[in-house]
């Protein structure tokens, strides 16, 4: 587990020093996140080191989201104000996020594998 | 007995004891609408009104939970790795269709935002609604959006996404798994992937990876515009 933690952070640092690289328009943990990525794909981390940390963190993160979502607090005023919009454009982009991902991804796969048991 | 009661341990006991009361009620009622995350966050407001504590106080005190979304994103990493497997053969398709979504989005929220007269600290907050929230987060707060906006607003993209999702892809004619769980994953991130997980091991398996392929898409594409427009 302490060669997990060492790892994660590890990676975390690294993304982190590349974030600020590149004057910060890519988050630090995204950067790490993507090298953790490359770094497996290439055999160079093994997977089972880093697997109980990682499935630690993402199967409980939902606790994390908490204190931002009580910043609600703080910015009631903002949400109250224009709480039509930010519904609207809620469900709506999310629709159309769903359905064009969904017809691209369905097309693309009939055309490229035609011959494919699940398709 | 100020002190104790703002203290870093209460404050954390708060947020994961509110989290907690929220799994059991979830576990109880099933339903959507209790999502542990959505009863956390209306008993740690409901406490911190009734103790009189101010949200700066708050924040300070829950600051390692805020630290700890870091390398939860970095433990993502893995996660995409162990997914990638279902991906063989598919690449042209999986990345494609996550990109198209990934511009639907952002597009999505400019022409809306623009149409109702937003100003740029919302649209920032809206702009990375589709991705999981510890990436959604950053990219609210890099992009000059309010974490707090953006944290409602992902988690209400994730209720949309699950509770008509299935229906919409329905009526929509898009019946192939992996199409509907890369649309449910990338729409609505965990939430999203939960139910698609309902549907079957091959949806919930290819939206589990969407997770990750969205959060990538988005934050490349929010660097973009951030460099074109600063």
């Amino acid at each position: 587990m302490i060669k997990g933690i060492s790892l994660i952070l590890l990676f975390y640092f690294l993304g982190s020093l590349i974030s600020h690289l590149i004057g910060g328009f890519i988050p630090g943990s995204v950067c790490g996140m993507l090298l953790l990525f490359i770094a497996l794909g290439m055999k160079i981390v093994n997977p089972e080191s880093v697997r109980n940390v990682s499935l630690a963190l993402t199967r409980n993160m939902a606790v994390l989201f908490i204190p931002a979502g009580v910043g609600i607090m703080a910015h009631y005023g903002l949400i109250a104000e224009h709480w039509i919009a930010i519904v609207a454009i809620t469900v709506v982009v999310t629709l159309l996020v769903l359905v064009s991902v969904g017809a691209t991804a369905q097309y693309l796969n009939k055309r490229f594998n035609n011959n494919d048991s699940d398709n | 007995m100020n002190n104790i009661i703002t203290s870093t341990t209460a404050m954390l006991l708060l947020v994961v004891g509110s989290y907690f009361i929220g799994t059991l009620l979830y576990r109880k009622l099933r339903s959507a609408w209790v999502h542990p995350v959505a009863v956390g966050m209306v008993l740690v407001i409901a406490t911190l009104l009734l103790l009189d504590i101010d949200y700066e106080t708050f924040r300070q005190g829950t600051a390692f939970l805020d630290f700890l979304l870091g390398p939860t994103v970095v433990a993502l990493g893995y996660l995409l790795y162990e997914q990638m497997a279902h991906l063989r053969g598919r690449e042209t398709a999986i990345f494609a269709a996550t990109l198209v979504g990934g511009i639907v989005g952002i597009a999505g929220v400019w022409g809306m935002g623009l149409l109702f007269g937003l100003d740029e600290t919302l649209i920032a907050s809206l702009q990375p609604k589709s991705a999981t929230m510890p990436i959604a987060l950053p990219l609210s707060e890099q992009s000059g959006g309010l974490q707090s906006v953006t944290a409602i607003v992902v988690f209400f993209t994730g209720l949309t996404g699950s509770l008509v999702g299935p229906w919409v892809l329905d009526k929509c004619g898009i019946t192939h798994p992996i199409a509907r769980g890369l649309a449910l994953g990338s729409a609505s991130h965990g939430i999203g992937t939960s139910r698609a997980i309902e549907l079957g091991a091959l949806e919930g398996a290819v939206s589990g990876l969407a997770i990750g392929l969205t959060g990538v898409t988005l934050s490349l594409l929010i660097a973009l515009i951030e460099w074109v427009i600063g």
